[in-house]
Formats: structure tokens, sequence, C-alpha cells
């Protein structure tokens, strides 16, 4: 079990449902997000080109904020999920200096916050909040070692990249392009 | 030092405190409310709820999921629901911000005077009332109960609205019409002899082409339409988007043309010119359904994509292609109508064109293109006969709008101010949910018909511009603590969607339908609302249909059979008679020609940007509605304020960097109340500058929107009437760069 997620950017309209989704499902105080909209024009005007993209955790196979961690709070949980159990967490940062992508927080009541992939909502057979809600349909989570899941499908009919993969980190959301 | 000039002076209603005058009678038996869809996923939520959301008027219906201490946890769209889904758009998500924000009315306000300057106090419901009562009372018997007027934007409306109807008045109106859509429902009703209604009768699900002018879906989140144009794109449909501004669907589309504003009628011309010349058109759909194309063909034969390239600055190669992939598609091509037309004042003739287009390319009836939409017979709970009004606001216009089918609330508002000469001034208003402050162009005229005003009563959830000015505020209960209407909507399938409340309303807040009966009361009218309470109407209402409250409790949304199956009724070239003169589709309208009006539409140049200003565009973002969410702590979280989108180049000119702060000066002198950040993007054209709706509040209370970004309408000072049908075309201003303040505005 390899749990993934593929977000398609010619979908993607920038309307930060999945952060709102996510806040609310998640009770993430406002003022904090555990994912975010990236909007990217180049070109010039009228030869112009946007890439709009949801991002969020990387949930890398090979994180640094799991190996960065005193504590062991942050942790690989089923089907690779990269979480942080609030309890064992004591706020030294490494993790947060340590990510590439800036996926992590600290929470106002002082453990360190992120995507678990809505966990709580995969191990009841459901779809992320994000991907529950998107309006364009333009996320896709599932299991990389099934070769029959969607993920698995659009991964190996479309073109897609990772974010830095200069980073080794081997991340599990990739962009479909 | 206030001055004594105003007899309605500008409140902000900071300092008045919560509510604390409850209300006696509980609303709602919550016992009952317990009937309930079984909760799906076990553990996660106590309970839900059906809804129809209130963010925007897509009103999609939803869940509201309420966890064991009964405390509201969020809103998810319904799966059985055509609007929706089964998903929400981020407003729609983060409606529990609208239920959540402490800055909502909180009781009934009276405008009182202490020693010299005007405030509000807190009343009872029951005062208020009165006071309203009274008031109405009195501009009945001095100017006659059709100088009343109802301003509403919200699903409560209808309460107000059958209030004024039995009070003796039927100026009952909203922005969405003169402000927004009018100039479309004229000009395809002309043409077609039908609107084009809300939901869009559009089949972009199934479209091959998608042609959009102006129309920024996804940065508009009307969810319909964005969830189908992602369907469609994805099964390989052409989008063609022609806007000055490389929006969001622009970079999604096929053919991006990037206009020069205001030359929008040249392109269609020169698009039918194209398509007529070459042949491209529906000939057996022409030849049967439509009337009037040998005088269009003669009409545009001048029109050619060479004239237009001077105009509109799209090339001539790129106008023939475009022209010929619609062809290629059709009949599932949609030529879209848009949805906020009121641009330059020549908008019915614009949608006309837009209409005529879709004609030759036989999209009209067709899959693909535009279907026959069917929404449920529903009867509404009977009351006695509202009387006959002696006068409407159309007396105020002899000769002029002749083909307005609803009321104009820029009409109603200018007959407001005083003039020599007019039977009926109107004299009181009454605003359900509607911010006319920022809502109407021209806000100068807007406060010179406030202040005409006998009483103004405003009803809103929400403290904002129009509450500052209004004699008597009713604080209403959100959509996500009442019940109201039942939403019949037409569309594909007939549906039914439930609202009801999922948590008891918040402070001594009220739903709609609850304040007019209560007035009604007051006023002697009780004998038009004749139900004891809203569930009793309700389920009456329900039961005509082979429906019941009890069961819509528990489903939310309820998918009836089509009548007939006619979804698309000239998809073969069936027989059809259409309802216009003719019984045809009319390319030249026998109608506007009846009434004095052009009958085919005729390309206007309109005024163009002094040097030194930019022609002001205006949008929508996706997680904001109007100037209504602007403090929805969920939505201010992820946009709080708005910016001016300016071209490099321009920026460069000017010495303009990102994210500094300015105000915009327009054509007339008015600068913006509040300044406004820069934000420097190659997304615009050098020709004009592009900010969001909705933003630069000025209300005090409001403490998350308050001074945040600026306001569009602060800057539309000129208006350009539709002829036809009194449309305020709004997009013919200009602005400037201003790194001072303007003067304090005196209200």
């Amino acid at each position: 079990m390899r749990y993934a997620m593929a977000v398609d950017t010619l979908k993607c309209v920038g309307c930060n449902d999945c952060v709102v989704a996510c806040q609310t499902e998640n009770d993430v105080p406002i003022g904090y997000c555990r994912d975010w909209i990236v909007e990217k024009t180049t070109g010039t005007y009228p030869q112009l080109q946007l890439e709009i993209r949801s991002e969020r955790c990387n949930h890398c196979a090979n994180a640094p904020c799991v190996r960065t961690c005193p504590t062991e709070a942050s942790h690989y949980a089923e089907g690779g999920i990269v979480l942080v159990e609030e309890s064992e967490c004591i706020g030294c940062k490494a993790c947060i200096t340590s990510c590439p992508y800036d996926a992590r927080f600290i929470h106002p009541e002082g453990y360190v916050d992120k995507c678990t992939f809505c966990i709580h909502r995969v191990e009841k057979g459901q779809d992320p909040a994000c991907v529950a809600v998107c309006p364009t349909h333009c996320m896709i989570f599932g299991d990389l070692d099934d070769p029959n899941s969607d993920i698995s499908r659009a991964m190996a009919t479309r073109k897609w990249k990772s974010l830095i993969p200069e980073a080794g980190t081997d991340p599990k959301v990739f962009y479909l392009i | 030092m206030s001055t004594s000039m105003n007899r309605r002076d500008f409140i902000k209603i900071a300092g008045v405190g919560a509510g604390s005058l409850a209300f006696a009678t509980p609303l709602f038996d919550f016992s009952t409310g317990d009937i309930l869809a079984p909760d799906t996923v076990p553990g996660m939520y106590a309970k839900r709820t059906p809804t129809y959301c209130e963010i925007c008027f897509w009103k999609c219906a939803g869940w509201v999921h309420t966890n064991e201490e009964g405390k509201i946890w969020k809103v998810t769209g319904h799966e059985d629901d055509p609007h929706s889904n089964g998903r929400l758009c981020p407003r729609g998500t983060g409606g529990v911000g609208m239920y959540n924000d402490e800055d909502r009315l909180k009781t009934p306000l009276i405008r009182t005077e202490v020693n010299g300057v005007q405030t509000f106090r807190e009343a009872s419901w029951d005062e208020a009332f009165t006071y309203i009562a009274d008031g109405l009372k009195k501009v009945a018997e001095e100017h006659g109960p059709e100088c009343t007027a109802l301003f509403s934007h919200g699903s409560g409306g209808h309460y107000f609205g059958d209030l004024l109807k039995a009070f003796g008045s039927n100026n009952i109106t909203a922005p969405s019409y003169a402000q927004c859509r009018g100039p479309r429902e004229v000009g395809f009703f002309a043409t077609y002899g039908e609107g084009v209604g809300s939901p869009e009768r559009v089949d972009i699900r199934d479209t091959r082409c998608l042609v959009l002018i102006g129309s920024h879906f996804g940065e508009n989140m009307h969810n319909g339409p964005v969830q189908e144009i992602a369907q469609a794109t994805a099964k390989g449909a052409t989008i063609i988007t022609v806007d000055p501004r490389f929006s969001t669907v622009a970079s999604k589309s096929k053919f991006w043309l990037p206009i020069k504003p205001a030359t929008d009628m040249a392109l269609l011309l020169a698009w039918m010119h194209v398509i007529i010349n070459e042949g491209l058109y529906d000939k057996e759909y022409v030849e049967k359904y439509v009337y009037g194309f040998d005088e269009l063909k003669a009409h545009v034969a001048t029109n050619t994509p060479e004239w237009a390239y001077g105009l509109t600055t799209i090339k001539p190669e790129t106008i023939r292609e475009t022209a010929r992939e619609m062809a290629n598609a059709s009949p599932r091509v949609i030529i879209h109508p848009g949805r906020h037309v009121t641009w330059y004042g020549d908008d019915t003739q614009r949608l006309r064109a837009v209409a005529m287009l879709n004609a030759l390319l036989g999209s009209w009836g067709r899959r693909g293109g535009f279907y026959n939409p069917e929404k449920v017979s529903f009867k509404t709970y009977p009351h006695p006969q509202f009387p006959t009004p002696k006068r409407t606001w159309k007396d105020a216009y002899p000769g002029k709008f002749k083909l307005a089918s609803l009321a104009l609330a820029s009409g109603i508002c200018d007959a407001t101010v005083p003039a020599t000469g007019r039977d009926c001034s109107f004299k009181a208003w009454i605003v359900n949910g509607t911010n006319l402050i920022h809502t109407l162009p021209n806000q100068a005229n807007t406060l010179k018909a406030i202040q005409a005003l006998d009483l103004m009563v405003v009803i809103d959830t929400m403290p904002m511009e129009i509450t500052g000015y209004a004699d008597v505020i009713l604080p209403e209960c959100t959509y996500l603590e009442r019940y109201d209407d039942i939403r019949v909507s037409a569309h594909r399938e007939p549906t039914l969607a439930l609202r009801m409340p999922a948590a008891e309303p918040k402070y001594n807040t009220k739903p709609a339908w609850w304040m007019a009966k209560g007035l009604a009361e007051k006023m002697g009218l009780g004998a038009f609302f004749p139900w004891k309470d809203i569930e009793e109407k309700l389920d009456w209402e329900l039961k005509q249909v082979g429906s019941s409250l009890e069961e819509m409790k528990r489903i939310g949304v309820k998918k009836m059979k089509r009548s007939f199956d006619d979804l698309y009724p000239m998809e073969n070239l069936e027989d059809f008679e259409f309802n216009t003169n003719t019984g045809k589709i009319e390319l030249y309208s026998t109608a506007m020609e009846d009434e004095g009006y052009d009958p085919l539409p005729k390309y206007k140049a309109h005024e163009e940007p002094p040097e030194g200003y930019y022609r002001l565009n205006y949008g929508r973002a996706p997680m904001h509605t109007f100037s209504r969410t602007a403090n929805n702590p969920n939505l201010t979280d992820l946009m709080d304020e708005n910016s001016v989108w300016v071209n490099p180049k321009v920026a460069k000119e000017w010495g303009l960097k990102n994210d500094q702060y300015l105000w915009l000066e327009n054509q007339d002198g008015v600068v913006s109340k509040t300044p406004i950040k820069v934000r420097v993007t190659e997304r615009i054209r050098f020709d004009s500058v592009y900010m969001v709706h909705g933003f630069g509040h000025t209300e005090k209370k409001l403490t998350r929107a308050n001074g945040r970004g600026a306001s569009d309408a602060d800057l539309i000072t000129r208006v350009h009437i539709d002829p036809e049908m009194g449309g305020t075309g709004m997009r013919g201003n200009f602005v400037t760069f201003r790194f001072e303040a303007g003067k304090e505005v005196s209200s």
C-alpha cells in the first residue's frame, strides 16, 4: 500500500475550495492551512501560460521531517502517510526547517501540524476532504501499488511532475501537466 | 461635529451591543429536528440536516453536519443535487463562517437621536414592527401604498414581497436584473421567445465548443458550469475565451482572444459574417426555424474580419479560425450568454447578437448547446388575492425601457430622488439582503434617494453600508439557522430542495418568514399569511406534489421525472413553434422593431479612456460573493482584500511596484474611499485595469472587512443606460492612479 495524490493542473482553477474544506474538516484554526494554492504565470502579454496547483505535504517516502524529528513524533503511518503524533511533539521545529515544501506549521496549541491525507477518512474508505470537495475533480487519491487504481492509471497515461525532485525526498504528491 | 443637514446620517453600528432582548416564543421545535438522514459515516458526526446554500444564487443543495455537542461543523454538497453534484464551491464550504461571524447583526435596532446625534437603539421585535407598521401606514396615507418598494436579493425576499403586495405595491426588485443579467434575458427573449434563466440552460457537459465572452468561470465560481467545463474539456471540448484579461479560464482555453475592451459587438458581427459567407451555418436548422436570415446576411455584409480587426485588435485569421472551430462543433456549440452583462449600455443588442450566433450554429434546443429545462409545477399555500396597485414603477418612465420584464432596482432608486411632475416618488424602501451602496452604480445618487425617504427598513444578517442609513434594522438569522421556501429549480431534471435550521438562531435573530408574518399581523394584513408557521406551509405545499416536509427533512433533495422527453426539442428538427411574433427564431426581431428599437444589432463605438486613464474592469473571486462575504472569517482567511491588476508596461510608466498601496481616481474626479494594493501582472491589457468586486467596506463594525481593499462601486459614477430595458452599463468608467487619499466625503 502506497498512498499518493495526483493534482491535475489542467483542471485546477485555484478556487481554494480544497483549502477551506480542509480547514473545516480538520478544525484547522483560522489563519493556518494544511493545503494551499500556487499560481505561476509565465510569458508576456498576450503569449501567456498559467499553471495553478493545489499543494500540501508531499508525504515523502524519504521524508527529511521523519529523519530529523528527535522524538519520533513525525512518523510513517499505514500506506506511507507521514503523520505527527501531537503528544510526542516538542515543537522544536527541526522538521519545519528540513521540509523543502514548507508544508508544516506550529499549531497555536504548540505542536507541529500539517496535512494527514485525511487519514481518518481514508481509513473509512473515503477520499481526503480536499479531493472530495473539488468542483473540477482535479485531485485523485489512491494506492500506487494497485495498478488499477485511478491514480496508477492517471500516472501511466498522463505527463506528470513532482516538486523539487532534486531534494531526493521521493514525494507522493504528483502534478499532472 | 455631526451636521443636521441630513435627516439620515450614516450611523456606524459600532457601539450598539449584543442583543439581550430575548423574544419569548421559541421559533423552532427542535424536538422534531431529529428526523434526519442516517449517519453514513459512523462516528464522524452526530447528525446532518439538509440545506441549500445562500452564499450565492446558484443555491446548491447540501448537508449541514453537526457534532455531538450540536455545534455546526461543516457543510458539504448533496449528492443528488444537479446544482452541486455533491460538491460545494469554496463559498458554500466556507458557509459556516457566515454563521460563526461574531460581527453579525444581533438584535433589532431603531434610529434615534441622543443629544442631537443620530444613533441606533436596541429594540424588541414588537417595537420594531410597530415602528415599521406606523411608518408604512403614514406613507400609504400621504402618498399611496405604491410609493413603497422592496429591494431584495435573498431567499427571504419572497415573504417581504408578499407583504408588500398585500400592502398594495408590486414594486419588488432585485439588482440581479438591471445591474446584472437583465439584458441577456431580453436579448434571448427577443430571439427565441424564451430567456436563459438561472441556472443557465447551457449544456456545457456535452458541448464540443464553448465560447466565453467576458465570462470568467473558475473565478466566477458558479458551481454547475465550473464542474461541467472541467468535464467537457476532459472529453476534448474546445474553449474560446474572449477577454482583455488572461483569466483563469483563458489559461485553459485553446483560443484566447485578448480583445480591446468595449468592442465585443464587432467580433460577434464578424463571426456571423464569416459563418454566413463561408456557408458554415446549420442550413437545415436555419431553413426550418429561423426568420430574417436574408436581412441578417445583408446586415453583416460589410462586417468582415478585416473590419473587426481594426476595432477589436483580433487578427482576421484568428476570427476566421475561431468561427470555423465553432462551426465544426455545431450544433454542439455554446456561445455562452454570460451573466453579469450590463457593460456598455448596448447590452441587450450585444446579447441579441450572442443569441443570433447560436441560432446560426443550430445550438438552441440541441444536445451540447442549450437544453430545455423543466421545473416542478409548484403550488404555494393559498392566500387571499392581493389588491391591484394603482401605479407601478413603470409609470415613472413613460415610453422608456419597454422591454423590461422585471422592475429595475436602479429605476426605483432614481424615481426616489425627488423630481417635479412625477406622480409617485418612492417614500419607503424595504431592503432585504442587498447592500445597495455597493450594488447600485452612482453612489451619490443612491444617497440622494435615501435622504428623500420617509422610511427605510433593512433586513440583513450583517451590518453593511446600507444598514447604516436605515431607520429600522431587522437582524435575520443565517441560512443555516432557518427555513426558507422550497427551492424549485429548473434543470435537466426537475428537483426540489429543502433548507431547514441546523441550529437554533444565534442572538436575537429571526428568519424572514417570521418577520414578514409578524409585520403583516401588526399591519392588519395577517390574512395574507394564513399558515400557523412555515412548517405547516411547506408541508402543505410539498404534499401537493407528492412529497412532505417529513420526507424532505430526510432526503433533502427530491428528483422528479420530466413530464415530456423534450430535453433537446430541436435535436432532430422536430416541429416547434417559438413564442415570438413569427413563431420562429427571430434573427430579425419584429418585437424590437415594433417598440422602435433596432431589429438587428449594430456596432456602436464606445468612449475610450483618456490619456493616463485605464478602463475599469471588475469581476469575481472564487471565494467571495459580491460584498456580502467580505467579513466571513473562513473566506477572508482565503482572500482578505482585492488588488488592482496593472500591466507591467503601465506599472513602469507610473513607477508602480507590486504590493504598494494607492488610490484610484475616476474620470469624474471621484477617488476610491480606501487604498488598494497594486498587482503588476502580464495577465491584464495595457489599456485597462481589473479589480475584484466586493471589497473596500467602510462599515467599522465589519472588523475583518473594514478598510480592506477598495470598492469598484465607489468609482462607477458614469452609467450607460440600456434603452431597451434599463440595464445600467457600468464598464464605461476610467481610472488613474493617485498616491494620496481623496478628500473626506461627507455623508
